[in-house]
C-alpha cells in the first residue's frame, strides 16, 4: 500500500527519486499530456454548462483520480515514489525546506520572475514550458506577492467543520465544503495556495510547477480528514443532474471511474 | 485623433482596419460611463449568469499593451451587424480551445484581446471574471481582468493554447 507523506518529511533520497522520476516523465513528453488534460478541463468546465474538473462536486474525485494516475505514471519509473503533500497551513514561508534546491527550487527573481535555481529551473535545460499561455518558457514563481498570506489551520479548521458536502447550483457559487475547500467562497483555500505562488500556478496551466501534484495531495488528504468528521455526510448530488457529475455517474476524460469509485481512498494509499 | 484611428495605427493590416471601423461604436462607447448592457441591444438571448449585466466593452493601452474587450455576441453571425471575426485582427484562424466545435469565441460571454490575441475569459456564477492567465482570482470586469494579464504578463505575447 503506498503511503503518502507530509513533504516536510521526506529523506533526501525520497526528494531525490521524486524529482529524478518527474524529470523523466518531463522528458518522455508524459508530463506533458497531464498539463495538457488539465487545462483543457479549466477552461472548459463551466458554472452554467458542463463541469467536472472544476468548480462543481467533482473538484475533490476528479482531482484524486488526476493525482492516482500521476503516480501512477512516476512509479512506472520509479515503484517506490509516491505523492508527498505540502501543508501550507504549517510549511507556510518561502524559506520552508520545500523550496529548496534539493527539491523544488525556490522563489523567482525579481524582474520576471524566473526562477534561477534547483532542478527544475530554465538553466538546466530540463523543464521546458511546451504547454503555456504566454510566449516565456521558463519556470516561474513569485512567492507570496499575489497575495500574502497562505491558508491558515484555523480557516481549515472552519471549511473541515462544514457538515454538507456540496449543494445546489453545485458551482463556483455552492455553499458547501466542497467550494469552500476550492475557494470560490469563504476563507478561500485551494485557490488561494494557487495565487500565493505565483507564475505558471495562477494559470489554466498550473501543472507546469511541480508544486501543483503537492497542492493538491495536501487538498485530497483535506478530504480525507472531512470524511472522518462527517462520516454521515456522502459525496452529493446523488443522481440526475444536468451538467453536473452525480454520484454514480462516469468522470470524464477516463468515462470509467465514478465519484463513489474513489471515496475511499484507502483503497488507493493512505496518508501517514 | 480618434481612437479607431490610432487603432489603424497600431495595426496596419486590412483586415484590421476593418475591424476598426467597425468597432468604432465600441470605442466611442469607451469614453461614456458605465451604461446598462440594454443599452447595447444584446439581452436578446444572451446567457447572462444570475441576471447580470454584460460590461461595457472597452478598448485602452494599458502598461503599453492595447486590451480590448466587448461582449462575445456582438459578433455573432445571427447578431448581422459585426460581420466575422475577419473584422477582428484577422484571428479567426487562430487555435483556440473550442476551435473544433465552432467559431473562436464559442462559449465565451466576453472576448478579452492584449495586443490582438485572445485572451480566454470566463464569467463566474457571481458575476465575477476569470482569465486563463489568472485563473483561480476573480475580477469585478473584464478590464480589471485584462489589465492584471498584462501585469502578469511583463510584456510576453500571448500564444494560442494547447488542450491536447
Amino acid at each position: 500500500m503506498a503511503v503518502r507523506k507530509n513533504q516536510a518529511d521526506l529523506t533526501a533520497t525520497e526528494k531525490r527519486n521524486f524529482v529524478d522520476a518527474v524529470l523523466e516523465l518531463k522528458r518522455s513528453g508524459r508530463y506533458d499530456e497531464f498539463i495538457s488534460t488539465h487545462n483543457a478541463f479549466i477552461i472548459g468546465d463551466t458554472d452554467n454548462g458542463e463541469r467536472t474538473g472544476h468548480r462543481s462536486p467533482s473538484f475533490l474525485p476528479w482531482h484524486r483520480r488526476f493525482l492516482l494516475q500521476f503516480e501512477e505514471a512516476l512509479q512506472s519509473i520509479t515503484p517506490s515514489v509516491t505523492l508527498p503533500y505540502w501543508d501550507w497551513t504549517v510549511d507556510r514561508s518561502p524559506r520552508s525546506s520545500l523550496w529548496a534546491d534539493d527539491f523544488l527550487g525556490g522563489d523567482g527573481r525579481s524582474g520576471d520572475g524566473r526562477v534561477p535555481s534547483g532542478p527544475f529551473a530554465f538553466g538546466n535545460g530540463k523543464w521546458p514550458m511546451n504547454i503555456r499561455v504566454d510566449g516565456r518558457t521558463f519556470l516561474r514563481r513569485s512567492l507570496g506577492t499575489g497575495v500574502r498570506e497562505l491558508p491558515t489551520r484555523a480557516e481549515v479548521d472552519r471549511v473541515l467543520a462544514m457538515t454538507v458536502y456540496d449543494a445546489a447550483p453545485w458551482n463556483s457559487s455552492s455553499d458547501s465544503f466542497r467550494n469552500n475547500v476550492e475557494g470560490w467562497r469563504g476563507p478561500n483555500l485551494h485557490n488561494r495556495v494557487h495565487v500565493w505562488v505565483g507564475g505558471q500556478m495562477t494559470t489554466g496551466a498550473s501543472p507546469n510547477d511541480p508544486v501543483f501534484w503537492l497542492h493538491h495531495c495536501f487538498i485530497d488528504k483535506l478530504w480525507a480528514e472531512w470524511q472522518r468528521l462527517h462520516p454521515k455526510s456522502g459525496y452529493l448530488p446523488t443522481g440526475n443532474t444536468p451538467d453536473v457529475v452525480d454520484l454514480h455517474d462516469t468522470m470524464k476524460p477516463w468515462n470509467d471511474v465514478t465519484p463513489a469509485d474513489l471515496l475511499d481512498h484507502t483503497k488507493f494509499y493512505t496518508y501517514a | 485623433m480618434s481612437r479607431p484611428t490610432r487603432r489603424q495605427m497600431l495595426h496596419g493590416s486590412a483586415a484590421t482596419l476593418a475591424g476598426a471601423v467597425l468597432a468604432a461604436p465600441v470605442a466611442l462607447s469607451n469614453t461614456a460611463a458605465a451604461r446598462p448592457a440594454a443599452g447595447h441591444g444584446h439581452s436578446e438571448g444572451h446567457q447572462a449568469p444570475g441576471g447580470h449585466e454584460m460590461p461595457e466593452p472597452f478598448d485602452e493601452v494599458y502598461q503599453g499593451r492595447h486590451i480590448e474587450g466587448w461582449p462575445a455576441d456582438e459578433e455573432a453571425p445571427e447578431n448581422g451587424s459585426r460581420a466575422s471575426d475577419a473584422s477582428h485582427g484577422g484571428h479567426g484562424s487562430r487555435a483556440h480551445p473550442r476551435s473544433g466545435q465552432a467559431g473562436p469565441h464559442e462559449g465565451m460571454d466576453f472576448v478579452v484581446r492584449i495586443d490582438n490575441d485572445d485572451l480566454h475569459v470566463m464569467r463566474n456564477a457571481d458575476g465575477t471574471w476569470i482569465s486563463l492567465v489568472n485563473h483561480y482570482e476573480t475580477f469585478t470586469t473584464p478590464r480589471t481582468l485584462a489589465r492584471a494579464a498584462v501585469r502578469e504578463l511583463q510584456g510576453a505575447d500571448l500564444v494560442p493554447v494547447v488542450t491536447g
